[in-house]
C-alpha cells in the first residue's frame, strides 16, 4: 500500500484511541470528585500530567482546576491531545486515506467529529462530561468494531491496529506512573491503609476492574501493576499491546517468527521477548517508575522505526526496484 | 398543488399539467403531504452530512467543506428525449477526439481552412508539448462532462464543453444513492435508467487505453489533495473503482517509468486518471513551481510507458472560442449534422462580431475563454453601467479572451423551498467516456439555482443538485 496512506491509517487510528484515553481519565476523575467532601483543585491537576501536556497547560491556564482542565484535555483547540483535536486530526487522516478505509469506518469518523464538534460548541459537557465521555468512548469503539468487522485485515488493518495499540501502551503506561506516583509515593508503602475508591478509579479507568477481580481478587497494589503491565489477556494490559502491536508488525513484512528484517520488527520483538521474560518482582526491583520511563523510551522508538521503515520511507528511487522486500 | 411555472418547466406544461413524462411521478407525489416532502428533505439532508458528501470552497472563513446541497424533487427527462440526447452526445465526443488529434498531428482542418490557424496559435490550452503525438486509440478526452441547458422555446443546447478535468459525476451516483434511501416510496413503479455503472465503466475506459505492454493495467486516480474543490470526488471514484488514490508525492519516475511508492518499495503504474491541470502535472514540462505533480511524468508519457486520462493538451478543444466551432468540427470529420446545437456565440476575437457584441452587452453574457466554474462572467441584462462598462475595457484590451451569447431563460425544475414547491432554474452536466468505446451516463448532474430567479448554478456559487431520472419508456 501507499506509505502515505499507511502513515494516515496509522494516525488515524492513533488519534481516535488518544481521544478515547483522555475521555476515560476525564471520566473517572469526575466520579472520584463526585461525593468527595470538598472539590479538591489537587484533584484535576494530576490528569494534565497522565497526558504529559502539563507545560502547555501552565502556560495556557495556570494552576489546575477542574473547568480549565476539562476545557483543556476535551474543547481546547490549543491543546494538540485534546479531545477535540485528537478527533479532529483522525478525521483528517481519514480524509486523505478515504479510499482505502471502507465505507461504515469513514462515516463513523464523520459522525464522531461531528458530535465532537457540536458537543464543543454547546459547552454543556462542562458542567456534566459524563455523557460526553460515554459518547467518545462508545464512538471509537464503534470504529474498532467497523474496523475489524468491514476491513480486510490485510496491510492496512494491520497499520490500523499498529497506531491503535502503541497509542494504548502509552496511555496505560502513564496513567499507571502518575497515578500510582499519586497513590503510592513509594513501593515500600504497600501494606499502608489503601484509598480503595481511588485505586477502583486507576482500574476503571483502564476498564480494568472487571478483569482484574476476576485474576487477582482483592485490590493488592503490586498486583495491579502486575495486571496492567504484564497480563497477558488484558487488552488494555502494556504487554498485549506490545505483544498484538509486535504481531502485526510479522504480517506487514511477512517474516517468520524470531527473525526480522526491519529496526520496527527489531525493536518490536525484543520488547514483547524481554515482557514475556519478566515478573513484576522484577518491575518492582528496578522501580515502577524507572520501568515505565525505559519502556516508553522503547515505545517511541518503535513509533520512530514504523515511520522510518514504512511510512516515510527514504527515496526509494534510489534503491533498486523490488517488487516486495519480503525475505523467506 | 399550487405551482405557477413562468418559461419552460420540465415537470409541468404552461397549463400546470403534469408532461407525459412526469404523470407517473406527479401521481406518487400527490399522495405525500407537504409535511411529509419536508422530513424526507430533512432526511436526505442529514444522510448526507453524516456521509461527508462534500464539497470544498476556496475562500471561506468557516471551514473550507459545504455539505452537497440537494433538493429532494427530482428532475425527470423523457427516454425517448434522452435518446436524442445521447446521440448528439456522442457525435460531440467523438468529432472533438478527432479534432484534438488532427490538431497535434496532421491539422488538415485547418490546412482545409475550416478553423483558423490564429485560433490555435492564440489559444491558452494548446500544449505544443504535444504535437506529433497521439494517445492509444486516438482518445483524447476520455472523460468529458457537456453542459446542457434548455431555452424557453424548450430546445436544449450544448452551453460548453468540459474536457480537461470535468466534476460532478459522484454527486451523480451519491444524489441517487441518498433519493434511494430517503426518499423511496416515489420510485415504485417507476422504471428509471441505472447511472450504477459509472465506476465499472470508468475503471474500463481507462484500462482500455493503458500501454499495449500492460498485461494487467494498474490504474491510478492522481488528486492535488484534501483541499481541492473535488477532493470528495477524487476519493469516491478511486474507491468505488477500487484503485488507489495518489498525490503527486506518491509517485515516482525511473527511467521513463512511472512507480508508486508504497510500504514495499516501487510498484510500476500504467494508467492515471489525473484530476490536476496541465499546468501542474510535470514541473519539468510545464510550471516549475508545480509541487502537486510528477517531475519526469511527460517523458514517460511520450515514451508510451504510461496513460493519462484526460491527455495534456486536451484542454485546446474546450476553450470557449474553440467551441463556436464545434458545428463545422463536426460536419468536417463525420459529415454529419450536429445533433445537439450550439448557443449562437460571438467571437470577440473577430471584429465585426465584437462590435455587435460592444453594440449590446445589455443583452448578451460575456464570459472568458479559459474559465470555469462560473468566474468571470459578465450577465449583460442584470449588470450595472459600471460592470457593463469596466466589460467593454476588458474585451477591448483582450479581444481573444471572450466569447458572447444571448442571455438564455433556462428551463425550471419543481423545487422543494421551505414547505412549497417553486420554480428553479436548472442545467445538465452528463458525463460521456471515451477510450476503446463511447459510453454516456443515462441522464447526468442537475444543478439548480436555489435563488429565486436566478441562473447561477455552479455549486461554488450557491447552486444545489437534484438527481435526475431518465426514464425507460
Amino acid at each position: 500500500m501507499l506509505s502515505r496512506v499507511a502513515d494516515s491509517i496509522f494516525w488515524m487510528s492513533r488519534y481516535i484511541e488518544r481521544a478515547e484515553n483522555v475521555a476515560r481519565y476525564i471520566d473517572v476523575n469526575f466520579n472520584i470528585t463526585l461525593g468527595a467532601e470538598s472539590d479538591n483543585p489537587l484533584q484535576w491537576a494530576p490528569l494534565v500530567y497522565t497526558t504529559g501536556d502539563h507545560e502547555l497547560f501552565k502556560e495556557l491556564y495556570g494552576e489546575g482546576e477542574r473547568d480549565s482542565v476539562l476545557r483543556f484535555l476535551a474543547f481546547d483547540d490549543r491543546n494538540p491531545n485534546s479531545i477535540l483535536s485528537s478527533v479532529n486530526a483522525a478525521r483528517e487522516n481519514a480524509r486523505t486515506a478515504r479510499d482505502s478505509i471502507t465505507a461504515p469506518m469513514w462515516e463513523q469518523i464523520n459522525r464522531f467529529y461531528l458530535m465532537v464538534q457540536s458537543v464543543a460548541k454547546s459547552g454543556a459537557a462542562l458542567h456534566d462530561p459524563n455523557e460526553f465521555c460515554d459518547a467518545v468512548k462508545l464512538n471509537s469503539h464503534a470504529l474498532v468494531g467497523h474496523t475489524y468487522t468491514t476491513m480486510s485485515h490485510g496491510e492496512a488493518w494491520h497499520f490500523s491496529r499498529v497506531g491503535r495499540l502503541l497509542e494504548r501502551a502509552d496511555k496505560t503506561s502513564r496513567i499507571l506512573d502518575v497515578q500510582y506516583y499519586h497513590l503510592l509515593p513509594s513501593i515500600n508503602d504497600v501494606g499502608s491503609a489503601l484509598d480503595l475508591v481511588r485505586w477502583n478509579a486507576l482500574l476503571r479507568s483502564t476498564s480494568a476492574l472487571t478483569m482484574y477481580r476476576r485474576v487477582h481478587g482483592r485490590i493488592v497494589p503490586d498486583r495491579v501493576a502486575d495486571f496492567l503491565i504484564l497480563d497477558r489477556d488484558f487488552p488494555r494490559s502494556m504487554r498485549f499491546c506490545v505483544m498484538r502491536a509486535q504481531d502485526s508488525v510479522s504480517e506487514i513484512t511477512g517474516s517468520r517468527p524470531g527473525t526480522f528484517t526491519c529496526r520496527t520488527e527489531q525493536l518490536a520483538g525484543r520488547l514483547r521477548s524481554e515482557m514475556d521474560y519478566t515478573a513484576i518482582e522484577d518491575v518492582i526491583r528496578e522501580g515502577l517508575h524507572e520501568y515505565i520511563d525505559r519502556f516508553q523510551l522503547l515505545l517511541n522508538g518503535i513509533g520512530e522505526a514504523l515511520q522510518a521503515d514504512f511510512l516515510s520511507p527514504a527515496d526509494h528511487t534510489k534503491t533498486p526496484i523490488l517488487q516486495s522486500q519480503r525475505q523467506a | 398543488m399550487q405551482y405557477q411555472a413562468q418559461g419552460f418547466d420540465e415537470t409541468f406544461t404552461s397549463e400546470g399539467q403534469p408532461r407525459p413524462a412526469c404523470e407517473e411521478f406527479y401521481r406518487r407525489l400527490q399522495m405525500i403531504g407537504p409535511d411529509e416532502l419536508g422530513r424526507r428533505q430533512q432526511a436526505a439532508e442529514l444522510q448526507f452530512r453524516n456521509a461527508g458528501i462534500t464539497f470544498n470552497v476556496y475562500g471561506h472563513e468557516d471551514g473550507v467543506e459545504k455539505v452537497w446541497p440537494f433538493d429532494i424533487m427530482p428532475r425527470v427527462l423523457d427516454g425517448a428525449e434522452w435518446s436524442s440526447i445521447e446521440a448528439g452526445l456522442r457525435q460531440r465526443v467523438m468529432a472533438l477526439n478527432l479534432f484534438i488529434d488532427d490538431v497535434y498531428n496532421e491539422r488538415r482542418i485547418i490546412k482545409d481552412g475550416v478553423v483558423p490557424e490564429e485560433l490555435l496559435r492564440t489559444s491558452k490550452t494548446y500544449r505544443p508539448e504535444m504535437e506529433g503525438f497521439s494517445p492509444t486509440h486516438k482518445a483524447w478526452c476520455h472523460v468529458n462532462g457537456v453542459d446542457l441547458v434548455r431555452d424557453k422555446d424548450g430546445q436544449i443546447y450544448v452551453l460548453e464543453d468540459n474536457l480537461r478535468c470535468p466534476s460532478g459525476v459522484s454527486y451523480v451516483l451519491e444524489n441517487r444513492e441518498v433519493m434511494k434511501r430517503s426518499f423511496s416510496q416515489v420510485f415504485h413503479g417507476v422504471s428509471i435508467a441505472p447511472v450504477e455503472e459509472y465506476p465499472e465503466k470508468l475503471l474500463q475506459t481507462l484500462q482500455s487505453v493503458a500501454p499495449p505492454s500492460a498485461h494487467q493495467p494498474l490504474a491510478v486516480v492522481l488528486t492535488p489533495g484534501v483541499y481541492n474543490s473535488a477532493y470528495f470526488e477524487h476519493t469516491f471514484l478511486a474507491q468505488q473503482m477500487g484503485v488507489q488514490l495518489v498525490q503527486g508525492s506518491d509517485l515516482a519516475v525511473v527511467d521513463n517509468v512511472v512507480f508508486l511508492r508504497t510500504t514495499h518499495g516501487l510498484h510500476r503504474v500504467d494508467v492515471i486518471y489525473r484530476r490536476i491541470d496541465d499546468d501542474f502535472l510535470d514541473p519539468e514540462c510545464f510550471r516549475k513551481d508545480s509541487c502537486l505533480g510528477v517531475a519526469g511524468l511527460m517523458r514517460a508519457y511520450r515514451a508510451g510507458n504510461v496513460a493519462l486520462a484526460n491527455a495534456p493538451g486536451t484542454g485546446v478543444a474546450d476553450d470557449k472560442a474553440v467551441y463556436a466551432y464545434v458545428p463545422q468540427i463536426i460536419k468536417y470529420y463525420l459529415d454529419e449534422e450536429p445533433i445537439l446545437n450550439n448557443v449562437p456565440t460571438y467571437l470577440c476575437g473577430d471584429p465585426q462580431q465584437r462590435d455587435h457584441v460592444l453594440a449590446n452587452l445589455d443583452k448578451l453574457v460575456v464570459k472568458p475563454t479559459n474559465e470555469s466554474g462560473g468566474y468571470g462572467i459578465l450577465m449583460g441584462p442584470q449588470a450595472t453601467d459600471e460592470q457593463r462598462a469596466a466589460y467593454v475595457d476588458l474585451i477591448r484590451s483582450n479581444p481573444r479572451n471572450y466569447i458572447a451569447q444571448p442571455m438564455l431563460q433556462l428551463s425550471t425544475v419543481p423545487t422543494l423551498i421551505g414547505d412549497r414547491l417553486e420554480p428553479r432554474h436548472v442545467d445538465l452536466r452528463p458525463f460521456v467516456l471515451a477510450g476503446e468505446e463511447v459510453y454516456v451516463m443515462p441522464g447526468g448532474l442537475t444543478r439548480v439555482a436555489l435563488n429565486a430567479g436566478s441562473m447561477v448554478v455552479n455549486s461554488s456559487q450557491g447552486g444545489g443538485s437534484k438527481d435526475t431520472w431518465v426514464l425507460r419508456n
